[in-house]
């Protein structure tokens, strides 16, 4: 690697020639301040926050756009110079000046990247250059989220996720100068465009423009209600991620501490998705060794992300045969609350509220699809919630989360094996399910059950194994963007697959749109995916069932409700349906 | 997608369609060619409603966001058609500050529309421009190629009522 001699605030320094001046900035543990900056994503220069001194330059320069490579040799860079400090202050106080700055009761108050900003240079006045202001009305008409523009930074973080990292774009930049803002095209509401309701952008936002919506209200109202039963699941990777809302470090396995949190805030069951993760298993395992012994709707698409159950329906319509009939491991927590534990506890399915806390914001909108429903006229979940609405409950009900104790999930649900854990990273529900299939279903033994080929962050992973003679041809994709390219070789025959795990989020769950945000100083430096999904192949290790059907919990309601996977009753609870949409 | 912006009804004959066919066939495969192709299906339609914008984007493998996007950038394209007569104020400084702004003003208000849009009869549009090289006449408004100077507000009425309103 070529380096280059540079001198950042007076010190020496051999930087990697190929950096930009903010990289190397970093690469030498000089931190520079951002806000439209997203690596790879979006790298546009825009926000001016980044800027810095380079001697002998006309003017400060966008550190994170300024490659290294076109510095003269031994150039001098200050990052913290009375100049760069005075321009960043501005910047922000013009930032400031047509921004709602209501931050008291904002969500984002605590993790506002602009609001840190302000308090650490010292934006004291930060009405300085107030005059003419936009407003704009706020967009609640989607399921998932709330855009309010009148916070909006204009960074363009979101638009690029929604673009590159999704290929979803339905929203961007319209109209130029002080009218420009954030929208979708034609000014459409959020609610009337193929949205698939991800939540990506919220997560990259850096302040308060876009939230999930809250939900937490009718938690709250339902925990109230003494004539209710209230149960809740949670999914595996909120146990990965839930502790980074409360100070601890990223990849922290809390699993413990959170059932213990859900008992504290009234729950009457606190059960585990990891449950009906392995149930979906069970299902899903079941479906592919038919389809595939009969080669019928090949190659077999998973459908637990319902981010991506949602881009398919927009964008690739012609593909839902191949989506597998299952429900979500959500979907079928909820269908069998309402049934076989409704009957089990001698309670009315009225009654029960089933609150799911998930990873997702999809989760909101799927938890509103109530065709296929267990029972007719009730929905399978009642109120599906972020990681961040839960946190949000815990800190409410001042519950001190981190002295908490390690309490155990309530039965019958509270089982889960580590194929079912694992089904917060990508490739994991492929891991599982292929786990299941061989042992299970083909009567084949695993070298190991750790098929390593399926792990890992690439946006695209491609296996094939041998399981008793026929190689079954596997493919693993996450993030739209890389499922869209996955689908586009699988239709122009340029490949084939026997089974296509796809997980809307970029390396699945652990990074879903409703987990713990992190600002881009994190983001761009730590690769949450990775870090969060290696807790959960740990959690898989630590746990004494790693196989969906060798979980008790799970032969019991086979024995006692559905007979076997596939059956006609699990056919009418477990499984769903699905619906063309347009792409505009 | 429902539309949030209210446009008069879209109607195309099969010759524009066709044209419009052609001009996507033609820069299908050149990259960056959007504006191009909107600046080409503008001069085919005289604006660029919804249907039109869905029929680029698509023909061009392009989000219709990002298609919205260019046209909402540019003040040369415009989403709303033009009338059969087409008013424009100038708001050029001279008459500006003899109160073309009123004038503007007022026209909306008659005619209940905004600036940039027509009326749903397709009778009239209303435009602000930036001068008409008629500054010793300001303030100045254009019907179709007519010019009107030395107005005030109260000229509104008369004027319009020339074209049939």
């Amino acid at each position: 690697m070529e380096l280059k001699n540079l001198k950042i605030n007076g010190k020496e320094y051999s930087v990697p020639n190929d950096m930009t001046i903010l990289e190397a900035c970093r690469h030498v543990g000089v931190y520079i301040p951002t806000l439209c900056w997203l690596k790879d994503i979006n790298e546009i220069g825009a926000c001016r926050i980044c800027v810095v001194e380079v001697k002998g330059a006309r003017s400060l320069v966008a550190s994170c756009v300024y490659p290294v490579s076109e510095l003269r040799p031994d150039s001098e860079i200050f990052t913290n110079s009375p100049a760069v400090i005075e321009s960043r202050k501005t910047t922000l106080q013009l930032i400031l000046s047509n921004h709602e700055r209501r931050c008291l009761s904002c969500v984002r108050s605590g993790s506002c990247e602009l609001q840190t900003l302000c308090n650490e240079y010292g934006v004291e006045d930060e009405g300085k250059f107030d005059g003419a202001n936009n407003t704009y009305e706020i967009d609640a008409t989607a399921t998932h989220m709330v855009r309010n523009n009148n916070k909006c930074i204009l960074c363009r973080r979101c638009s690029a996720v929604c673009s590159k990292i999704q290929s979803v774009a339905v929203i961007g930049p319209n109209e130029r100068g002080f009218k420009t803002h954030i929208g979708c095209a034609f000014e459409a509401d959020l609610g009337d465009v193929a949205c698939v309701s991800c939540g990506q952008c919220i997560n990259v936002c850096p302040t308060g423009a876009l939230t999930e919506r809250d939900d937490t209200d009718k938690v709250f109202a339902a925990l109230n209600d003494p004539s209710k039963h209230v149960i809740v699941q949670t999914a595996p990777s909120i146990r990965v991620a839930l502790g980074e809302e409360f100070g601890m470090p990223i990849g922290s396995i809390v699993t413990g501490k959170m059932v213990a949190a859900l008992k504290r805030l009234g729950f009457d069951g606190v059960f585990d998705t990891n449950f009906s993760a392995d149930l979906t298993i069970m299902e899903e395992a079941n479906e592919f060794v038919e389809r595939f012994t009969k080669k019928e709707n090949l190659p077999l698409i998973t459908s637990c992300s319902p981010g991506w159950i949602k881009y398919c329906e927009h964008y690739h319509p012609d593909m839902i045969p191949n989506l597998s009939t299952c429900k979500s491991p959500q979907g079928m927590f909820g269908a069998s609350a309402k049934t076989y534990y409704a009957e089990k506890m001698g309670i009315d399915p009225k009654d029960i509220v089933v609150v799911s806390v998930m990873p997702c914001t999809a989760k909101k909108f799927e938890a509103e699809r109530v065709d296929h429903s267990a029972v007719k006229g009730l929905p399978d979940i009642d109120v599906a919630i972020t990681t961040r609405e839960l946190a949000r409950m815990i800190k409410k009900c001042g519950i001190m989360f981190t002295a908490l104790p390690d309490e155990q999930f309530d039965k019958p649900f509270g089982l889960g094996s580590g194929a079912g854990t694992i089904f917060g990273a990508t490739g994991g529900v492929m891991e599982a399910a292929l786990r299941t299939a061989a042992i299970k279903y083909l009567g084949v033994e695993l070298p190991s059950i750790e098929l390593n080929q399926v792990r890992g962050v690439d946006g695209i992973k491609e296996a094939e194994f041998n399981l008793g003679g026929t190689v079954v041809r596997v493919a693993v994709a996450s993030g739209l963007a890389n499922a869209n390219k996955l689908l586009k070789m699988v239709k122009s025959g340029e490949k084939t697959y026997d089974f296509i795990e796809i997980m809307a989020c970029p390396g699945g769950c652990v990074n879903g749109g409703g987990q713990p945000i992190q600002p881009a100083s994190v983001r761009n430096f730590v690769d949450l995916r990775a870090v969060r999904a290696a807790a959960l192949y740990e959690d898989d290790r630590q746990l004494p069932v790693r196989l969906s059907h060798e979980n008790e919990d799970i032969k019991a309601i086979y024995d006692e409700y559905f007979g076997k996977p596939g059956s006609h009753r699990a056919h009418e609870v477990l499984h769903t349906g699905y619906t063309v949409r347009s792409r505009y | 997608m429902r539309n949030k912006l209210e446009t008069i009804p879209f109607k195309d004959t099969p010759e524009q369609k066709a044209q419009l066919e052609a001009i996507i066939a033609e820069f299908k495969d050149v990259p960056g060619s959007l504006v191009q192709v909107l600046k080409r299906a503008q001069e085919v339609y005289g604006y660029l409603p919804l249907e039109v914008q869905m029929t680029v984007a698509s023909g061009l493998d392009v989000p219709l966001e990002d298609v919205y996007g260019v046209v909402s950038f540019y003040s040369l394209f415009s989403i709303y058609p033009k009338g059969e007569h087409r008013i424009s104020v100038c708001l050029g400084t001279a008459c500006y500050v003899k109160g073309s702004g009123d004038i503007y003003d007022a026209l909306q208000q008659k005619l209940g529309i905004k600036g940039g849009t027509c009326t749903p009869d397709g009778k009239f549009s209303l435009d602000a421009c930036r001068c008409v090289g008629a500054c010793g006449l300001a303030p100045v408004l254009t019907v179709g190629d007519e010019v009107y100077g030395r107005l005030t507000v109260k000229d509104v009425d008369g004027i319009l009522a020339k074209y049939g309103a």
